[in-house]
This record gives structure tokens, C-alpha cells and sequence, in this order.
């Protein structure tokens, strides 16, 4: 778990131009970081690859809750554990 | 300068809803949906597994064996395409001629032979294939389209393909308009024409995440995204005066066009650009924003697009936004990119034509962020004498025409 949560801070603060990585917190939301839509898709992308996982984010569907760093790093673990 | 009138005397349509014009308009007019399960590529490796293909589309109908070794599917659909809209403009071109070097043939593609490029990587990388076919490139180039219909026609005037993504067929259309307007050329042969249903273009247009995953559903507050369409549209366009004095059926006027770069977000629609390209095609048409009736939309069925949409058209229109009629034709022929203009115009003209607007189908429930009227689901007679037909394209590349019902 501590992996995933680094691994997916890595990934989100490569693109959050405008805090810098320790200060990144789960309660933030990624359009309040500086992260354009384009950033997210980018984000999604990095992480699949990172974990070899399939991540359902569709950017027109509220389905999967993926707007905060806390939600994202929740959305990743479950699909890391159901992997195993 | 001397402005020239330019009138429509040829359409043609190869569509997932219809091939030929004729059954494009019945299924327009009867709200049918092309989208569904792809049948024509193989699907296990995509998650997205809709779209709105050609599902009969049969090119030995159409070529000898030997053309059709030449030519992409995109080709194959653009050729079909404007073989129909000249056969019904009546024009016939002699190639060297007079008339043949003074008709420009401008056709939009925005990623060119998919079909072409997709099979050759898939046997260079996926089978290991030490050679490719030596037709590879001439079937990907994206003036592929051009090209053959030039071939096909006799047609020896200024010919060349327009790229900009999903806004392609109307940059075409502009500058084919713009060229018979100034008589640069008496005829042009335009439109879009694309065929981008392969498993690489399905791959990288789920990875944007903006792909529908049931069905495309414009302007509808359960809207999930676009879904990939592919066809072919072309119309002829020549001079009133010459339409006239040779007694050709006028189908419909173009009377502007408006044209902007947002320079802005690479993919997000920006108000202002779309904005400022609805205004220049309503000035370069000498039109009040009250005298336009019906606008062909966007309307791609992102969630984003489609809000953008009804903003720019507020912004534009006013209070007269409320008394226009918009529809969304994706929602039955897909998004098809390059030739989405194409298909778009034609629905158009035929529209104004017929008195009758085709309706935004699989609309589903009001979205407080889309609340004008989007016909929903099922077509309208209307008497509309004036259209607009949007395109706001990746890239942030706008283009908007301006058409009229012909009315003498």
C-alpha cells in the first residue's frame, strides 16, 4: 500500500505544476492543482502502466470517483489488490 | 471585389445510415441510429466495442479489382461519394478540358488510410513480416481521397486535402466556397471523407477517455461521450450564374463561411474561438442572428463539448438562441471526423430543402447545462430558410458554414 500511494504521488506530481510534491494532499482535487483534463488522461495512462492495471475513467462519466489525490490512490489500491 | 453567389447543384453520401442520398435523408428524417456493435474489424482487444460503420458498403460494386488494390476505404467512400454529386449536378468534365482544369476538388480527411496503415503495422510488428505491400503508402497518404476522385472524374483544376481533424470537411468546404465566390474557379467537388474504424484508431481514441461505451448521446444530461462514425459527403458547388444558364437543379446556396483558431487547450473546446467563428460566418453571410433557424451542431455528445456548444450559441444568438432549433446528426452517423462536415452540410441542405430538421436521437433526459432545443429524437417539420453547420475540431480548429434554402 505505501508503494501505491508513493507511485501514484510520483505520477500526479509530475503533472501539478503548482504544489510541489510534499505537499501534495488527499483531500485536493486534481483541477485544483493545476491539472488540465489532457493531464488527467495522462495520469490514467502513467498509472495502468505503472500497476498493469485497467482503470474504468471515462472523462464524461461521474461512475468512478477519481477527482481527489485520496480517491485516486483508493481507486488504484482496489485495482492493485483485486490483481492479486 | 466581385462576389459571386454559389449554389449547391450536387450532393452525394455514402453514410453508416445510408449509401446514396436518398437513403441517407429516409434515415435522417426517421431519427435512425447507425452506432452499434463494430462487426468489421476484430474487438477483443478494444473496450469501447461500438460504432457506426458502413456495415454494406461493397467495393466490388463500385471497382475493378485492380483499383481497388489502389485504394483505402476512405478512398473507395469519397470516390463513391462524388460520383453521385456530379451525376446529379449534370456537369460532365472531359479531362484537359476547359471546364476539368477550372474545377478544384478539395475534400477534408483528418488521419487519412487508417485501414491501409493499421494492416501493415499489424504484420511489420504483430507478425513479424520482413516486407510491407508496396501500395502502402499511396493507400495512407491522406489526400488519397482527392486523389482518386480526381482520377475517377477527369478533374485537372487546384485539388488537395484538408487536415483538421474533426472540422476538415468544413475548412474544405470554406475554401472551395471562397475559391467559386471570387472565380478562382467556376466548379468545385468538395466534402469530407474518412474511414477511421481500424483497432489502432479505436485504441488511441479510448485512451483520450471520451468515448461512449453504450451509445452517443448529444446534448442529453446522460450523455458518456462521442462514438467513431466513418462515410463519405461531397457536394458540388458552382456559380449561380453558371448554374443557371446551363439549367442545373439548384440544391442549395452557401452564403458564408467563418473560420478561427482558439490557441488555447490542445483538446478543450474554448467559448471565445468557437464564438468568434459563428460570428464571422454570420457576417460574411450579411445575416441578423434572427434570421438563422436551424444550426447542424457540434455536438460531439462529450460531456464538455456539448456544454460549450449551448454556451457559444447563447452567446451569439441571445435571446434568439431560444427560438432556434439545433440537432446533433452524431448521435445517428457517429463522429466521422474528417468527412463530419460533410455528412453535417449535406443533412443541412437537405434539410432547408425538405422542411423537415433530422433530430438529436438517443436523447434521453435534459441537461441544466444544454437547455435549448435540441430536437429531440424525432425530426420536425419546419420551414427553415437559413442553417448553420459547426464544427469545433481537436486542436482547437473552428470552421462554420453558413447555407439558404435556394429560392431564386
Amino acid at each position: 500500500m505505501v508503494d501505491v500511494v508513493n507511485d501514484v504521488l510520483d505520477i500526479i506530481a509530475s503533472k501539478a505544476t503548482s504544489v510541489p510534491r510534499d505537499k501534495l494532499e488527499l483531500e485536493a482535487k486534481l483541477t485544483d492543482l493545476g491539472i488540465a483534463s489532457l493531464d488527467v488522461v495522462e495520469i490514467v495512462f502513467a498509472l495502468e502502466e505503472k500497476f498493469d492495471i485497467q482503470i474504468p475513467f471515462n472523462a464524461n462519466s461521474a461512475q468512478l470517483e477519481f477527482r481527489t489525490i485520496g480517491q485516486v490512490i483508493e481507486a488504484v489500491a482496489k485495482l492493485v489488490a483485486e490483481k492479486s | 471585389m466581385n462576389q459571386r453567389r454559389v449554389v449547391v447543384t450536387g450532393m452525394g453520401a455514402v453514410a453508416p445510415i445510408g449509401q446514396g442520398i436518398a437513403a441517407y435523408w429516409d434515415s435522417l428524417a426517421a431519427g435512425r441510429c447507425g452506432i452499434g456493435p463494430i462487426s468489421l474489424i476484430p474487438t477483443e482487444r478494444l473496450g469501447v466495442k461500438i460504432a457506426a460503420e458502413i456495415k454494406d458498403f461493397n467495393p466490388q460494386a463500385h471497382f475493378d479489382a485492380r483499383r481497388i488494390g489502389l485504394m483505402d476505404r476512405l478512398a473507395q467512400l469519397a470516390v463513391v461519394a462524388a460520383r453521385e454529386a456530379v451525376a446529379q449536378s449534370g456537369l460532365c468534365f472531359e479531362k484537359g478540358a476547359a471546364l476539368s482544369q477550372r474545377t478544384a476538388t478539395i475534400i477534408g480527411s483528418g488521419v487519412g488510410g487508417q485501414h491501409s496503415l493499421d494492416d501493415s503495422y499489424r504484420k511489420l510488428y504483430g507478425e513479424n513480416a520482413t516486407r510491407v505491400h508496396p501500395f502502402t503508402i499511396p493507400r495512407l497518404m491522406i489526400n488519397c481521397g482527392t486523389s482518386h476522385i480526381t482520377m475517377d472524374l477527369g478533374l485537372t483544376g487546384p485539388a488537395f486535402t484538408v487536415a483538421s481533424a474533426c472540422a476538415s470537411a468544413n475548412h474544405a468546404v470554406a475554401v472551395a466556397y471562397q475559391m467559386v465566390r471570387s472565380g478562382a474557379v467556376e466548379v468545385a467537388v468538395t466534402g469530407g471523407a474518412e474511414s477511421c474504424i481500424t483497432v489502432g484508431t479505436m485504441k488511441g481514441w479510448e485512451a483520450m477517455r471520451v468515448m461512449a461505451a453504450e451509445t452517443c448521446r448529444p446534448f442529453s444530461r446522460n450523455r458518456t461521450g462521442m462514438s467513431l462514425g466513418e462515410g463519405a459527403a461531397i457536394v458540388v458547388l458552382e456559380s449561380l450564374e453558371s448554374a443557371k444558364a446551363r439549367g442545373a437543379e439548384i440544391l442549395g446556396e452557401i452564403i458564408g463561411v467563418g473560420m478561427s483558431a482558439d490557441a488555447g487547450d490542445l483538446t478543450s473546446p474554448d467559448i471565445n474561438g468557437a464564438a468568434r467563428a459563428v460570428e464571422l460566418a454570420l457576417a460574411d453571410a450579411g445575416l441578423g442572428v434572427e434570421q438563422v433557424d436551424y444550426i447542424n451542431a457540434h455536438g460531439t455528445g462529450t460531456t464538455i463539448n456539448d456544454a460549450t456548444e449551448t454556451q457559444v450559441i447563447k452567446r451569439v444568438f441571445g435571446d434568439h438562441a431560444r427560438t432556434l432549433a439545433i440537432s446533433s446528426t452524431k448521435s445517428m452517423v457517429g463522429h466521422a471526423l474528417g468527412a463530419a462536415g460533410g455528412l453535417e452540410l449535406v443533412a443541412t441542405l437537405l434539410a432547408l430543402a425538405k422542411g423537415v430538421l433530422p433530430p438529436t436521437v438517443n436523447y434521453a433526459e435534459p441537461d441544466p447545462e444544454c437547455d435549448l432545443d435540441y430536437v429531440p429524437n424525432v425530426a420536425r417539420e419546419r420551414d427553415a430558410r437559413v442553417a448553420l453547420s459547426n464544427s469545433f475540431a481537436f486542436g482547437g480548429l473552428n470552421a462554420v458554414l453558413a447555407v439558404r434554402r435556394f429560392e431564386g
